[in-house]
């Protein structure tokens, strides 16, 4: 069966980049791209892993994450965080907050399918 | 004497990595090998003639063997170590490193000055993006712009098939984000550029900011402090939803118009522009005129009503803060970081009371000339055995004398593009890159 995957970022040619790199290796890709509603979006749709973006409108992608943790449904969900910020200090954040893997933006595509592969194996 | 020591233990090790009998070096110097053992083992202090002459036979230099720059460069391979955990250093046999490898020891000294130096610049970078939003914004935009546009190309480009509708819409997305790079890229080089204009580049990010944006929104006069029905500050204050802002806002705000008010009661505008009517422009002849000090003058001066003639002001407290800007068009005010050291503002707070005149010409796009009146002087009555609190302020008008020679002056280093300037502080990003 093919392995879902849920999109949450807020910028539309990268949403459709993205999309058609995965779904082009056979994943199907939702997309969602408001903070305030992402975790709500996660429990309903049940992935089996999210791409999250970090600066989202209206809640921060750490935010999502550390909510996503705390939850028994998603404790251990595969998340791969995408953010502009590739700080050390962001990589801690990151992994503080429970991230399964750290990506900074701009990212290669065979770097992004290679762990988007990883993570739902 | 640790010092003494640390050059007997120095030269001990120069005279054994150079295969020396001691007694051929005592010799050499005239003294007895004994005598030399002891100094070696830091029991006989060493100095002056006897130094140089060793230092010759070793064919070192005698400061390489003496004990300041010993120290120093003890000291800078100690900074090396400090802190570091992952690699162990022998750090006790520090002294012997620097008298058998004294050129490795000036590298790694030098080394560790250089990334202290670095790390200051990286600090400094990342309090810059950490703490201007606006900037941050930018960069972010155009980082996930960047990250669209190499995600699309590298679709269209890896030799797979593509069908026609996907080439369309993905050479339309490059197009698009092609574009909004450029315009992200415009706006931020304006945004760094913006203070050349004078204006505020953006949304204000800052408390001092947000207070100057409230008042350039009433041209800087503030009616209900005015006159003999001037209203109390906090009532004020408490009337003022748009300035509603953080307690730092607040603080900013509420000193700002008590300075106003005490301004305001000691010279009204109607008789400003009298004395100035009678006395032409020169603030300290109207100063005179009115009795009242110089900066109390300026200050009223920029927030006269109506006025026929733009004025810019600026204030910065003992340290050199800018503590408060009202522009002008053409003057480019610094939005972050410390101002031109070469403004008048600063030449005055070396010069207490004393009342500075000079036209000033800025770098930038537009060359502009403005005609500027400086003053520092007291913020705090006089007390017994108190160092004075100084502010300075800078009156910025438009200049009409242009027979007169202008100073150079900038806006900040980082976006002053005036090369060889004794007063850089540090390099433009504008000519020298991030």
């Amino acid at each position: 069966m093919d392995k879902r995957i849920l999109l949450i970022e807020d910028e539309p040619n990268i949403i459709e980049a993205v999309r058609f790199i995965l779904s082009r290796d056979g994943f199907v890709v939702d997309t969602h791209s408001d903070g305030a509603t992402a975790l709500q979006t996660v429990q309903n749709r049940s992935p089996d892993m999210v791409i999250l973006d970090v600066m989202l409108p209206n809640r921060s992608g750490y935010d999502i994450l550390r909510d996503l943790r705390s939850a028994v449904q998603t404790e251990t969900l595969p998340v791969l965080m995408l953010t502009a910020r590739g700080q050390k200090k962001d990589r801690e954040m990151a992994d503080r907050y429970g991230a399964s893997k750290f990506m900074t933006k701009p990212f290669s595509n065979s770097e992004l399918l290679k762990a988007v592969q990883e993570l739902t194996n | 004497m640790p010092n003494s020591g640390l050059t007997g233990g120095r030269i001990r090790q120069t005279r054994l990595s150079k295969g020396l009998r001691q007694a051929a070096l005592a010799q050499s110097v005239g003294i007895s090998p004994s005598y030399l053992n002891l100094i070696e083992h830091n029991r006989r202090r060493i100095g002056g003639k006897l130094l140089l002459d060793i230092s010759r036979e070793l064919g070192v230099e005698a400061g390489l063997l003496s004990e300041g720059a010993q120290s120093s460069l003890l000291e800078a391979l100690g900074a090396a170590t400090f802190g570091q955990t992952n690699i162990v250093t022998e750090v006790d046999r520090t002294e012997e490193l620097v008298g058998r490898f004294p050129g490795w020891s000036k590298l790694i000294a030098w080394q560790q000055q250089r990334i202290e130096s670095l790390e200051q610049t990286v600090t400094g970078l990342t309090d810059r993006l950490t703490h201007d939003p606006q900037l941050a914004a930018s960069m972010h935009e155009m980082l996930s712009v960047v990250t669209a546009i190499r995600s699309t190309a590298a679709i269209l480009t890896d030799g797979s098939h593509l069908n026609p509708e996907w080439q369309v819409r993905f050479h339309r997305n490059l197009d698009e984000d092609s574009r909004r790079l450029a315009e992200n890229a415009q706006a931020l080089v304006s945004y760094l550029d913006a203070t050349d204009e004078g204006q505020a580049a953006a949304e204000p990010s800052m408390p001092k900011e947000e207070l100057e944006n409230w008042l350039s929104a009433r041209q800087f006069h503030i009616g209900e402090l005015e006159g003999n029905d001037a209203i109390n500050v906090d009532a004020l204050l408490r009337k003022q939803a748009q300035l509603n802002g953080s307690v730092t806002t607040m603080s900013y705000a509420r000193a700002y118009l008590k300075s106003y008010k005490s301004d305001a009661k000691a010279v009204s505008h109607d008789r400003l522009s009298e004395e100035m009517r009678l006395n032409g422009r020169d603030p300290l002849r109207v100063s005179q005129a009115l009795g009242c000090d110089l900066a109390t003058v300026l200050r009223r001066i920029a927030t006269q009503p109506n006025q026929k003639q733009a004025a810019g002001i600026v204030r910065c407290d003992s340290s050199g803060t800018l503590t408060f800007c009202k522009p002008i068009d053409g003057f480019a005010l610094p939005r972050f970081g410390a101002a031109c050291p070469l403004w008048p503002l600063y030449q005055a707070l070396a010069r207490p009371m004393n009342p500075i005149r000079t036209v000033v010409e800025q770098s930038g796009h537009r060359q502009v000339r403005f005609l500027t009146y400086t003053i520092a002087q007291p913020v705090v009555a006089a007390a017994f055995n108190t160092e004075p609190l100084i502010e300075a302020t800078m009156l910025i008008l438009p200049d009409d004398t242009p027979q007169e020679r202008a100073e150079p002056v900038g806006s900040n280093c980082r976006i002053c593009t005036r090369e060889a300037c004794h007063g850089r502080r540090e390099p433009s990003i504008l000519t020298d890159g991030f």
